[in-house]
């Protein structure tokens, strides 16, 4: 069981579902709710309540400019409401949010994780808030939003190998996963961490899956530059401290090939990991206005277009156009996503993974 | 002396009236420091010897010593500790000498640039030399290969390796012996040598019996304190061990802290640290434990400077030279960080840019809270925590109390204890909700989400260091004068009050000054103890280094400097701090 959350509250969860559910189910924590409820707009009424907290907390383990310039087109729209951006690994938001609830410490509002397994725990435990966007509602497939209506996904993105063309000759270029495993590449790569980066524990579980542990085994021995962040390995290779990655957030290349840097993306012949980066609110939101404000508009149009065109990332929402001459996912063979075994093996993959990289 | 003979020797209503208030005063200082120091320690000794259900066992420590996951870091740990403590001492105790004693020029200038070393917190010196020495991208071994035309992936020097775990930790830590020695040979009365000439000792004899044996203390201290931080330390590690693939115990114990949590274990990992410390500040008092230090009694003769020569501008010279380490290069490479849009690259006129600045100030969010929380941490934890060391080291410098031996162990203790556990036992000290002892209920006390539990680990942990640099300054201060003042009909506090605490005025302001600077840097307890509303500028700068932002760190780090030299500068500045101001006393 991957929760250290204690559960004060399993008698509240589930309240404010349909009305229908409020008077008959209270009291019992694993009745499901037949539908989830109405899809919500952003009313003159939410905007107002939202300004009175002037606040809102927004966890998230998305690259740390990308969430400060999303922070900053919410607070442009919505002036008097400052937004926090705590921005970590989602794996340690995941252990922040674990500590801090069993420490009665209700500090954050909504968050965003790039672990889709993390929202399985959180609503099992009655910790989110049901929440549809209108958005999400009329322009999302089934596929990326819970049927309760407790989170869907804000975001999309791969994990993709990517070099600096400056470090590798064209001839050179890997093709996929198991041609990293020549000894050529022996100390000339970078790799982040699945105990830190929900966006690497969940590619490393589909790579592990399709490809078995025994390419983490080998992998393991060529001298790998271990650091923390997906957003990291992209600028690492951005600096030339080495000349390849071996995961990290397609996203952040993508920033990082805009600023000028010599960097190619590579998707990988045996499938690329696919990360779907879902948000939700908090039950025990401190902002709960300016936090289901927050929300709502984070799925509108206008935002998931904002977070394409200044983040990179991908969307989910129909009426998103991707970028400008950038592969398409229907181009790209994939590597499927399964939260739900993530969320059952998650501290095995740590613990293999520690045994093989020593770190 | 008998009764009478004081009666008529003092103003009467003095003896008559007040009340000596030193038992009261000692038993909360002692409570408070059994708070302070017992309390995370037993939690931690509690958590070693449990099951995750409660149960008493060992298991926690067969896993540890049983496994080769946990021999290696021990053995890594040992070989840095030991590497460090020998490397601080060979570079440190010359170049005190050569301030305190020689006649070398620029011997203020070489304070000055020890105190911006020791300033400088070692993780963002860890950071720092990245740039420089990462064997791609960094600065250094692009310009070796731009200089000898070696080969693309050829390198100079590999940060990512345990030599330069090492370095890296040495350059921070060899100010703590640096100022140990040069503060030892500071108080070593002029006299003393002068005799030994006079009596035809040449000066290597007036060395060997004189200066060597009075230095000598402060040497060993020196060294064991250099090895303790080198044991400790998290933030360089972190930094440069684990991207090569390695784990120091602090590492380790620190990823035995993320999901999924395992407190047991970390807790049996740390307690052979504690021990292995306990041992090592046995054997330096069974050492030193014979000689006595008091030297600064009524009046004593200034240092007499050893001539160097020839050799004065080459002894500045290499004292330049390694000062490059510690301090240039890596501000210089921050620098160039702050400024330019590729860490990696020189800037330029066209490439400066600021929009890295622009970004720490005003876009980052958590920038101005986080400040807040740092500035107003350090300055609590200075003023409280110099106020207890100073209490705590009278009590055990005139023995004042019984049990001072206990005081003094208990002060010292928290060395002993790797921030991060310290961190994870106060974290479990103060957060639990009730708690049952003996069938009687204690109300919980959740410290944990406010900035008290940090005030609290920050005090202790730099209790030890201001404890025994106020225990030094209290010892240098001959009790022959208290003695007179109390002889006189003055309770123990108003000797303290008038004679003491003048004299000691510039330690006291260089422990503040110290413990502000340490709080400032310190990142191993916060990393554990922080929440979101309470996080400080250690941690940040720690985020923002996983995700590699550089540029922000780099912008962050010379501000945290600014604001350092900035208070340390104004605290200097108090009226009669300077009257024996070492700007190295820190």
């Amino acid at each position: 069981m991957r929760n250290n959350i204690r559960r004060p509250s399993r008698r509240t969860v589930l309240t404010g579902a349909a009305a229908v559910a409020a008077g008959t189910a209270a009291g019992w924590p694993r009745v499901s709710i037949a539908q989830s409820p109405p899809a919500q707009e952003i009313t003159p009424a939410l905007i107002e309540a939202a300004k009175k907290e002037g606040k809102v907390n927004y966890y998230t383990s998305v690259e740390i400019k990308v969430a400060e310039r999303i922070a900053k087109l919410f607070e442009a729209k919505y002036p008097g409401i400052a937004v926090k951006v705590e921005r970590s690994g989602a794996e340690r938001n995941y252990q922040r949010i674990g500590q801090e609830y069993a420490s009665k410490i209700y500090n954050c509002d909504t968050l965003n994780s790039s672990d889709a397994a993390h929202f399985i725990v959180w609503k099992r435990d009655g910790l989110l808030e049901p929440v549809v966007p209108v958005d999400v509602a009329q322009h999302y497939a089934p596929e990326f939003k819970d049927a309760d209506g407790t989170y869907a996904t804000w975001r999309v993105m791969l994990s993709a190998i990517a070099y600096n063309k400056t470090l590798v000759k064209p001839e050179d270029v890997p093709k996929g996963f198991r041609d990293l495993l020549d000894p050529k590449w022996s100390g000339k790569m970078v790799k982040a961490h699945p105990s830190y980066s929900g966006t690497i524990m969940t590619a490393t579980h589909q790579t592990a899956r399709d490809l078995g542990w025994e390419y983490f085994e080998k992998l393991a021995l060529q001298k790998i530059m271990q650091v923390q962040s997906a957003a990291d390995p992209p600028k690492k290779i951005a600096l030339g401290e080495r000349a390849l990655m071996v995961d990290g957030g397609d996203y952040v290349v993508s920033i990082e090939i805009e600023k000028g840097a010599p960097l190619e993306l590579v998707y990988p012949v045996e499938g690329t990991p696919l990360i779907t980066g879902p948000s939700a609110v908090m039950k025990r939101a401190p902002n709960p206005n300016a936090a289901k404000l927050f929300y709502l508009w984070s799925f509108t149009q206008e935002a998931q277009q904002a977070m394409v065109d200044v983040g990179a990332l991908r969307s989910a929402h129909a009426l998103v156009k991707d970028r400008p001459g950038r592969t398409a996912l229907k181009d790209i063979k994939l590597m499927r996503e399964n939260a739900a075994e993530v969320e059952k093996q998650a501290d095995d993959i740590k613990k293999r993974y520690t045994h093989y990289f020593k770190v | 002396m008998t009764r009478l003979a004081r009666s008529t020797l003092v103003q009467p209503e003095a003896t008559r009236l007040r009340l000596d208030l030193s038992g009261p005063v000692l038993a909360l200082f002692a409570a408070l420091l059994v708070i302070l120091v017992v309390l995370p320690i037993a939690w931690i000794a509690i958590f070693a010897f449990s099951t995750k259900d409660g149960g008493v066992t060992i298991a926690n420590f067969v896993a540890i010593f049983g496994d080769a996951e946990f021999q290696e870091p021990l053995v890594t740990t040992l070989v840095i500790a030991i590497s460090v403590g020998l490397i601080c001492c060979l570079v440190a105790a010359p170049m005190g000498w050569l301030v305190a004693r020689s006649d070398m020029p620029g011997r203020r200038l070489v304070r000055t640039l020890v105190t911006a070393s020791f300033v400088t917190p070692p993780f963002l010196g860890a950071i720092a030399w990245e740039l420089l020495a990462a064997p791609n991208s960094g600065l250094l071994n692009q310009a070796w290969r731009a200089i000898s035309g070696a080969a693309p992936d050829h390198h100079l020097f590999n940060i990512y390796s345990l030599g330069g775990v090492i370095f890296v930790i040495s350059c921070y830590t060899f100010p703590y012996v640096f100022v140990l020695v040069a503060n030892a040979l500071d108080r070593i009365p002029g006299e003393l040598e002068d005799a030994s000439s006079m009596l035809g000792a040449r000066s290597w004899q007036t060395a060997r019996s004189i200066t060597i044996p009075m230095t000598l203390p402060a040497i060993l201290a020196g060294v064991l304190v250099a090895f303790l931080q080198a044991m400790n330390l998290f933030g360089s590690p972190a930094i440069l061990a684990i991207p090569a693939g390695f784990h120091t115990m602090t590492t380790k114990i620190w990823s035995l802290f993320q999901f999924p949590p395992k407190p047991e274990l970390a807790a049996a990992a740390a307690l052979p640290l504690l021990v292995l410390t306990i041992v090592l500040l046995r054997a330096q008092s069974a050492i030193l434990g014979q000689r006595s230090y008091a030297v600064l009694g009524g009046k004593y003769g200034a240092p007499r400077p050893v001539r160097l020569g020839a050799w004065r501008w080459p002894a500045l010279a290499i004292c330049l030279g390694l000062m490059l380490l510690p301090v240039f290069l890596p501000y210089g490479a921050l620098f160039n960080a702050a400024f330019s849009k590729v860490p990696s690259k020189l800037i330029t006129w066209s490439t400066l840019s600021l929009h890295n600045v622009h970004f720490t100030f005003f876009e980052l969010s958590q920038t101005w809270g986080v400040m807040r929380n740092t500035f107003l941490l350090a300055v609590l934890s200075g003023t409280v925590g110099t106020l207890l060391a100073l209490v705590i080291a009278y009590l055990v410098a005139r023995r004042a109390v019984r049990g001072h031996r206990w005081l003094g162990f208990l002060a010292t203790a928290p060395i002993a204890i790797p921030g991060i556990v310290l961190g994870v036992g106060l974290f479990l000290a103060y957060t639990r909700s009730w708690l049952s002892v003996a069938g009687v209920d204690i109300p919980p006390m959740i410290l944990y989400g406010t900035l008290w539990i940090l005030l609290i680990a920050y005090l202790t942990i730099e209790l030890p260091a201001s404890y025994q640099q106020l225990g030094s300054a209290i010892q240098a201060v001959h009790p022959e004068l208290e003695e007179a003042s109390r002889i006189l009909g003055a309770t123990r506090l108003r000797a303290l009050r008038e004679i003491t605490a003048p004299l000691l005025l510039s330690g006291v302001v260089a422990t503040w000054c110290f413990i502000f600077v340490a709080v400032v840097r310190e990142l191993s307890a916060a990393v554990i103890l922080f929440t979101s509303d309470t996080k400080v500028l250690s941690v940040l700068i720690f985020d923002l280094k996983e995700s590699g932002d550089l540029g922000a760190i780099a912008v962050l780090g010379l501000m945290m400097l600014a604001i350092t030299t900035a208070v340390v500068w104004l605290a200097n500045l108090i009226p009669g701090a300077e009257a024996r101001r070492q700007a190295s006393q820190m």
